[in-house]
């Protein structure tokens, strides 16, 4: 979706403004954010692609008002109500009555062996690349509603391919339930003034890792 | 925080503390969560994983042409072998500096960052300013950075718009030969393994 996360290239955001010995978290709340967004992601309701589409689908006004970590707890909040694992009124009341574990509760034991093992993304695929490294290719102009990983910024353009990276799940698929698709993933390469014409810094190229359907031959 | 005056009574809360601890009381009493689970969690990235891990890894290929080659052809394996795999770094590649050649890491779409060699990412990664600027204008957020690359040395920006995540090899910085490999890590910053830094040159 063309939504409030897809900012490459944007301007008026102000400089960068990195942090003298910066603290892991700001505040006790951003831990927490943390660890329980990981830990509920374990209960197996949603992937990775549904938590980012839940991030980008806040209204732009209180995403670009949010921290960071406050975007994952409203996000957080939705696919709790979303998957059934809390309801409006126990969001709303800020308690709930008391019930037995769920099987699939993260251990504390857990934890670093889960952390360590991640969730790999690619898959097998059969079908023959239809991409071969060095050739040319147009990111297509698609404008998806649900979720895409196909930036605003590289679309319509042309680059070339620089890598074939195998299958992997297609984020716009497995972000709406459907986790069993997997694609063909290239990394592809643009110049500066392919993306930005005469406004682009001298010397400079961009890539990003598209799936096969964000492309097209040219 | 913004709090600069003091409450009379003990249940003010930020609202974001506020409605954290809501949402933990709920999946807590619920049985979705163990709360010791969140502890392990922060402890494994406040404590076991971070940059350290990282600059490890840029130290060893530096020392280590056979390693390095390794870390070229399959980073993840490479990676793995020194005993950091795993959450946000299960499809790594790593991108080496060169005289000519300056590589740059950023996530425009949110913020993908190589957990397992890096820990969590710093605010500035995951800002709006970086992430629409480092695609746009690299040059002038590296010179923000205090970092002026010549003109002749090529700049490439690795958006991260899939699971593939990057480590960028900085170059190793001259009279640091027959160096042991913790002192040349501690020359290997966080920001020189996103781009924004080159490796420290030693004093």
């Amino acid at each position: 979706m063309n939504g409030p996360q897809d900012v490459g290239g944007m301007m008026g955001f102000g400089p960068v403004l990195p942090e003298a010995d910066e603290p892991l978290f700001h505040a006790p709340w951003e831990a927490r954010a943390l660890g329980l967004t990981l830990c509920a992601g374990a209960l197996g309701g949603w992937g990775l692609d549904e938590s980012r589409h839940a991030r980008e689908s806040l209204p732009p006004a209180i995403y670009y008002n949010a921290s960071y970590y406050e975007i994952w707890l409203r996000a957080l909040e939705v696919l709790l109500n979303r998957h059934g694992f809390v309801t409006e009124r126990e969001l709303a009341e800020g308690t709930a009555d008391e019930a037995p574990a769920h099987p699939r509760r993260l251990p504390p034991e857990r934890v670093g062996p889960a952390m360590a093992a991640g969730t790999p993304y690619d898959r097998p695929l059969s079908s023959a690349p239809r991409f071969r490294a060095g050739d040319r290719v147009r990111a297509r102009n698609i404008h998806p509603r649900g979720h895409t990983r196909l930036p605003r910024y590289v679309r319509g353009h042309v680059g070339t391919v620089e890598a074939d990276r195998g299958g992997f799940v297609l984020p716009d698929a497995s972000a709406h339930g459907r986790e069993d698709v997997a694609e063909r993933l290239y990394t592809v390469v643009f110049e500066g003034e392919t993306l930005w014409g005469p406004d682009a810094e001298p010397g400079t190229r961009v890539s990003v890792d598209a799936w096969e359907s964000y492309l097209e031959p040219v | 925080m913004p709090h600069d005056h003091h409450h009379d009574h003990d249940n003010h809360l930020d609202p974001m503390e506020a409605r954290t601890r809501a949402l933990e009381t709920i999946l807590t009493r619920k049985g979705l969560v163990d709360p010791a689970a969140v502890d392990a969690i922060i402890e494994t990235y406040a404590e076991k994983v971070g940059p350290r891990n990282g600059a490890q890894v840029v130290a060893r290929a530096w020392d280590d042409p056979a390693f390095a080659d390794w870390l070229a052809r399959d980073a993840t394996a490479a990676i793995a072998s020194m005993g950091f795999s795993g959450r946000q770094g299960e499809h790594m590649q790593a991108v080496f500096n060169t005289e000519s050649l300056h590589n740059l890491v950023v996530c425009t779409l949110c913020s993908c960052y190589p957990w397992p060699v890096l820990g969590l990412p710093p605010v500035w990664y995951k800002s709006p300013a970086y992430r629409a600027r480092a695609v746009l204008e690299p040059r002038a957020v590296l010179r923000e950075f205090g970092l002026h690359l010549p003109e002749e040395v090529a700049v490439r920006v690795w958006d991260s718009t899939a699971e593939m995540r990057y480590l960028v090899i900085p170059q190793r910085p001259a009279g640091t030969e027959g160096w042991s490999r913790d002192a040349l890590a501690d020359l290997v910053s966080r920001e020189a393994m996103i781009g924004t830094a080159l490796a420290r040159v030693p004093s």
